[in-house]
């Protein structure tokens, strides 16, 4: 705004108000991120846990008549892979494979490493500087490298990618809460709380988790788009879902093969990842101003 | 009134900074009795403010060094300083409360004001969810809060500062303390608003009958509530007596300064400060501390220090070995004009 001086305070209240009603709207706008990013992700969830009666086919049912059909061919309304299996089936199947990733490596990351990033910064001293030497540790070795370390070492399946993915994921989520709550408790209402008798853990959840937990629960969006990428990166190398389970990374990596004649094998799978992502990360966004809108 | 509740004997607290030991508070020594106001005065950075979170335990333990006694008589004559956690804990709200300076920041600010007072009453009782609920509302009422039951549900930034100041008083009383240090309650509020909350906490201090320390470095807001005075400067406590010794008669440089510099209501001309600034507390100056700023300094006073020399007055007592030669506040008014 260059101006607020108007020739009448009627001009003054229009342009004020005008201003307000956009306020309004951009909040409006902010909302609407998060809306179509849960909408989108509904959609996907739905999708999936309705798979059984979506799906026209099972996803491993064999059409030996129709092999690399194209899509819309009737009966396979997203074409056929190399074995003739329905795309459509196996998009809905895999889906289940990659949303749980997706919640399930997330989830119990984002618990550990938010818990153990609050007791470092709390507490701080000894326990803290071990707590993020090891935190250094995971972080000095190239992420993927780790990951497939582990898989390899415990034997390729969709379990033992979680457990890698939750041995290194939570090292992010512990020095971000370790930041915030290092500035946390150096504010006032901390003081007082400790000052009215509460313990520890008290004062650790409830006074300073409260304030800090939006910055690891909008990275946590990322890292859900992160982690299905990385199951569908690690089913490409073969070290996540064992064929014939469907799953979206290993349907690029065998489609990737068909790509000059049946392109679609690999990029209905690449759009499916490409689908949540979005959802994702439009929640993470809407949650990020949803979150900080509040300290206005 | 003597019956002694806190007592805390030749308290130094030191802090471990990048520029060397901050000696912050360095050898006071104070007794709060049973139902009294204890005012404790001093300009910024003389040590009010760490005497009492050093009391409370509220320090931070990588850079704090402290030593002396603090004594909380209904728990023994144990000091509490190197009291366990646990202990600590347990004292902490039900016995010892504190309320801060900036009410603004002293409240979580993500967290309603019932959900937090909720907490307090629930901290150190046994109460039932409606039992809790009553008591949180009555405090809020007490405190002055109007529609109390429809405020529980507000979060901090809905409440002026002087309301927050006020929440903070209920969160501060919920468990009944016997003893409330309140740390410049009143520095970040208005003129009007600080009288309500002065005249608040000592009709709350009177109707209880609780202990209260008033931290502030404002000697009018002081002489207003307290029953006796301690004095403080550059770490130590140069002064303490009771109101009307302190007011009709200071016997230190210091004391009388302070008292100068308060503003004569109806009179206008040039406000009288206190000229040069307290001395850094890393490095401080041998002899006595005020010996750089005081009017009536010898060579002595910048050898060697003294300790708190009574003044002959009941419970009075100053750390100025010329306090007798300077004789009484008579012969400063002429001493000053001179």
């Amino acid at each position: 705004m260059s101006t607020m001086w108007a020739a009448s305070p009627s001009e003054v209240l229009m342009r004020a108000a005008t201003k307000a009603a956009g306020r309004r709207r951009s909040v409006a706008r902010r909302r609407m991120t998060l809306i179509a990013g849960l909408a989108m992700l509904g959609v996907a969830i739905l999708a999936v846990l309705l798979a059984p009666v979506l799906a026209t086919q099972s996803p491993t049912a064999i059409d030996a008549l129709h092999p690399l059909a194209a899509p819309f061919t009737p009966g396979h309304l997203l074409g056929t892979d190399q074995f003739g299996r329905d795309l459509f089936s196996r998009i809905l199947y895999g889906g289940r494979i990659d949303l749980a990733i997706a919640f399930g490596a997330t989830s119990v990351t984002l618990v550990g490493g938010t818990f153990i990033g609050l007791v470092a910064g709390y507490l701080g001293g000894r326990v803290d500087s071990f707590l993020m030497r090891l935190v250094d540790l995971f972080f000095a070795f190239p992420f993927l490298v780790l990951i497939i370390a582990i898989v390899a070492m415990l034997g390729p399946s969709i379990f033992n990618m979680f457990v890698a993915i939750w041995i290194t994921s939570w090292v992010s989520y512990a020095r971000i809460m370790r930041a915030q709550t290092v500035v946390a408790k150096k504010q006032q209402y901390v003081l007082a709380a400790r000052a009215l008798g509460y313990g520890p853990l008290r004062v650790m959840f409830r006074h300073i988790l409260p304030n800090t937990a939006s910055a690891v629960i909008i990275f946590s969006m990322v890292d859900a788009v992160g982690n299905i990428i990385l199951a569908a990166s690690l089913g490409f190398l073969g070290l996540g879902a064992q064929p014939p389970s469907p799953e979206w990374g290993a349907m690029i990596s065998d489609g990737q093969n068909y790509i000059l004649s049946s392109w679609w094998l690999a990029t209905i799978p690449g759009l499916a990842v490409v689908f949540v992502g979005v959802a994702f990360s439009l929640i993470g966004d809407g949650l990020a101003d949803l979150l900080r809108a509040g300290d206005r | 009134m003597s019956v002694p509740l806190l007592t805390v004997r030749d308290l130094h607290s030191y802090l471990a900074t990048g520029q060397g030991v901050v000696r912050a508070v360095d050898g006071v020594s104070l007794t709060v009795h049973e139902a009294e106001v204890l005012g404790i005065v001093g300009e910024s950075g003389c040590g009010k403010t760490v005497t009492c979170r050093t009391i409370m335990g509220l320090m931070p333990t990588g850079t704090l060094y402290a030593s002396g006694e603090v004594i909380y008589h209904p728990h023994g004559e144990q000091s509490i300083l190197n009291a366990r956690p646990s202990e600590l804990q347990a004292l902490r709200g039900a016995h010892l409360a504190m309320i801060f300076q900036d009410p603004m920041t002293a409240l979580n600010p993500v967290r309603s004001i019932g959900d937090q007072l909720l907490e307090a009453v629930n901290a150190h009782a046994r109460l039932t969810r409606p039992q809790a609920r009553a008591r949180a509302i009555g405090l809020l009422e007490r405190v002055g809060i109007p529609a109390p039951a429809r405020r529980m549900r507000d979060y901090p930034f809905q409440f002026s500062g002087g309301m927050l100041q006020r929440a903070l008083i209920a969160i501060a009383l919920a468990s009944s303390p016997r003893l409330l240090l309140a740390d410049e309650p009143t520095t970040s509020l208005d003129v009007i608003i600080q009288d309500q909350i002065l005249s608040l906490l000592l009709e709350l201090q009177q109707d209880t009958g609780m202990s209260m320390i008033l931290v502030s470095h404002d000697l009018a807001v002081i002489t207003e509530v307290c029953d006796r005075i301690v004095v403080m400067y550059a770490g130590q406590v140069v002064e303490e007596g009771t109101v009307a010794d302190i007011i009709t008669a200071p016997k230190h440089p210091y004391t009388q300064a302070l008292l100068d510099a308060l503003p004569q209501g109806g009179q206008r001309g040039q406000l009288r400060s206190i000229r040069g600034s307290p001395p850094s507390l890393i490095d401080v100056p041998d002899g006595c501390r005020f010996a750089p700023r005081c009017r009536h300094v010898v060579d002595q006073c910048r050898s060697w220090d003294t300790e708190l020399i009574e003044t002959g007055e009941p419970e009075h007592a100053a750390r100025c070995w010329r306090q007798a030669e300077l004789g009484r506040s008579e012969a400063w008014q002429s001493s000053d004009s001179a």
